[in-house]
């Protein structure tokens, strides 16, 4: 069984950190993912840099902008994520733009997944309207297509994106983009419960979560917090970015 | 003759052109662009909402725009050359056509703000203008580079009430200043309508800026028939970036037994690798929400064009242009920066018009050897906008320091 499936199988706490690969160095990533897995992430979101990052906030912008320089390909992904593998079973989604993924060919792409081992796939610009084939083909292959809600998704939207997906879904905790700030309590509460009653399938909740009271209180509602720009802002000009993203996410996590 | 246009009816109800098109979009803008679709459905039908929209290209706009018969030009090239006078609209391009069919629907749907993308600073002064008719509050994102190139746009903006948000991520250019107004779109939904300049973007913007332009092609097919004596023209000639002043005359025209031609900016040559020619030199991706055709590298990245008319510096173009030239129904060329700007001078020194370099494209493609005109040809050229904007560019192409 794919490991993203396994996992939401156990209840409990989850949560999930981004890392944008590539980033701070071309290199940095197999030893950040492994860090973060030692560090008690449950799973972790690996972002694949893309030069038009239209639902990214200005840091993980910043992120993609110096991975890219830095040379990261997607080929290059791949083999890192291959490496990962050699170390650690922690669950891994790739989160992408549509392009760079339509210009490998979905096949060659998910073929690419399967022998890498990643497990999930997040693409914020892929909407069901047009998800259906790309998603189809991953589950065959035992990818998770991990697609997205909204708080303006419709409840019946909903049910039909948690069942196109399958085993997960990704609910955008705002309208807005990733690193924004969080909307009332109120407001997300009737959100998430909405996204519980009508989806299929466990969800996560990410942008704009950034703190330990943040990862407990949306595990409250939802299956799993992601924690995206405030581990990498956590990075910027830091000289030793392995140990600091390990303690940030044990702090996230409640074991530090 | 292409019997498939007869009855055209694309895009499909999905907002599909065949492959290209559609809403590659975060779920977040997905009951937005719904609600933009049904909106416009009915305004579509409403006599009230099309009266209105007549009535400013009208009186406000100053339509219908001449179709002047380049007589000099003419009987120089051997051929008959008529040009759709766009350059003659409130703001100085065809951009106030969109601006104002989409304010309108803006103030339907009950919006007050506005936001808009812009690169030379065309697009951006026209919504400026019409929100400012409006009363609604606008904001337009701009690449800091563009900013940089196009002052003169920038004061005029500023003038008409609008605020400017420089963009300096990316290549600060148009592609990055259309990627931050919709991280706005996004985050603003609720009140806030983003006001696209041309028939790029996800479903149904393509069909909506191409329809609202489409009175260039209807007013073109009345007025060569009138003022020649003839049914149709041989040929229609249009520039090509975004691809809305084509799609525009082009639209019209489509069912009819009508050679049409795009034009794209070559930059500094093709070879060069330092263009804007999309749909000849580019592949199938998805940018901006839409399935088209794309500049980018082997790993899916985006390029960074180059053309000296902003306008066309642009490394998409409009899904519908993307199937009109997989079709066959439309043939794309080029022409260079060095061909644009000689052709500018060309019309001002012959015709006394000093037509806008993205124009200047269109002018070009007609002094082409390889071009296929035959000699007494009828050709309708889209003159998209004014010169005045380039002069600027235009002098220091030339060495001059003004």
């Amino acid at each position: 069984m794919n490991r993203i499936k396994s996992l939401f199988l156990k209840s409990g706490e989850k949560l999930i950190p981004f890392l944008t690969a590539g980033y701070p160095n071309l290199n940095s990533t197999v030893e950040l993912v492994c860090a973060a897995a030692e560090a008690g992430a449950d799973m972790v979101e690996i972002g694949i840099p893309f030069s038009d990052p239209l639902a990214d906030g200005p840091i993980i912008q910043k992120s993609s902008q110096r991975a890219l320089g830095n040379g990261i390909t997607l080929k290059l992904i791949f083999e890192q994520v291959k490496e990962i593998r050699t170390q650690t079973d922690v669950p891994i989604a790739l989160m992408g733009y549509y392009n760079p993924i339509l210009k490998m060919g979905h096949e060659q792409f998910l073929d690419n997944c399967v022998s890498a081992g990643v497990d999930g796939l997040i693409l914020p610009d892929l909407p069901l309207d047009e998800a259906k084939s790309f998603c189809e083909s991953a589950k065959l292959k035992d990818i998770s297509p991990i697609l997205l809600v909204a708080p303006n998704t419709t409840d019946d939207r909903i049910r039909k994106i948690s069942e196109l997906a399958g085993d997960l879904i990704y609910s955008v905790s705002m309208l807005g983009i990733t690193g924004n700030n969080l909307a009332s309590k109120n407001v997300l509460v009737s959100y998430l419960n909405r996204v519980r009653k009508h989806s299929v399938t466990p969800f996560i909740v990410g942008f704009g979560i950034s703190t330990r009271n943040d990862v407990v209180w949306f595990n409250n509602y939802s299956d799993g917090a992601v924690v995206g720009s405030a581990i990498i802002k956590n990075m910027e000009e830091n000289l030793t970015p392995i140990e600091s993203t390990k303690e940030l996410i044990r702090t996230l996590k409640g074991t530090k | 003759m292409d019997n498939q246009f007869k009855d055209y009816q694309l895009p499909d109800e999905r907002g599909h052109f065949e492959q290209f098109g559609g809403k590659y979009v975060p779920e977040t803008l997905i009951p937005a662009l719904e609600d933009l679709t049904q909106h416009y459905a009915l305004a579509k039908v409403d006599l009230v909402f099309q009266t209105e929209l007549s009535h400013l290209l009208k009186h406000y706009s100053g339509r219908e725009t001449a179709l002047y018969h380049a007589t000099q030009i003419s009987s120089e090239l051997g051929f008959d050359i008529w040009l759709k006078r766009e350059d003659l609209n409130h703001t100085g391009a065809h951009k106030i056509n969109n601006a104002l069919g989409q304010i309108l629907l803006a103030r339907r749907m009950g919006k007050k703000r506005i936001i808009a993308e812009t690169g030379a600073g065309q697009h951006g002064v026209a919504v400026a203008t019409v929100a400012a008719r409006f009363g609604l509050e606008c904001v337009v994102y701009m690449g800091e580079e563009d900013i940089r190139r196009q002052k003169l746009n920038v004061f005029r903006m500023n003038l008409l009430g609008a605020e400017i948000r420089p963009v300096s991520s990316g290549s600060k250019t148009l592609k990055d200043a259309t990627n931050e107004a919709i991280r706005d779109w996004v985050t603003h939904v609720d009140t806030t309508y983003y006001l696209i300049g041309s028939t790029v973007g996800p479903h149904p913007y393509p069909m909506l800026v191409r329809d609202f332009q489409s009175v260039i092609g209807i007013e073109a097919k009345e007025q060569f028939a009138k003022q020649s004596g003839r049914n149709l023209p041989d040929r229609l000639v249009a520039c090509v970036g975004g691809g809305s002043n084509a799609m525009g005359l082009f639209y019209p025209f489509l069912p009819e037994d009508v050679m049409i031609i795009g034009v794209e900016a070559a930059g500094k040559g093709l070879d060069s690798g330092e263009h804007a020619a999309t749909l000849t030199e580019g592949e199938f991706g998805v940018l901006h929400g839409a399935a088209s055709t794309l500049l980018q590298n082997e790993d899916g990245q985006v390029l960074l064009p180059h053309s000296i008319s902003a306008g066309l510096d642009y490394p998409g173009v409009g899904p519908e242009h993307s199937y009109l030239k997989e079709s066959g129904r439309v043939k794309y060329y080029t022409a260079t920066d060095q061909e644009a700007l000689d052709s500018f001078k060309w019309l001002s020194v012959k015709e006394g018009i000093l037509p806008a370099l993205e124009s200047a494209h269109a002018l070009a493609y007609l002094r082409q050897h390889d071009n296929g005109i035959k000699e007494g040809e009828q050709v309708i050229v889209c003159l998209s906008g004014r010169g005045d904007k380039d002069v600027h560019t235009v002098a220091e192409a030339f060495g001059i320091n003004i």
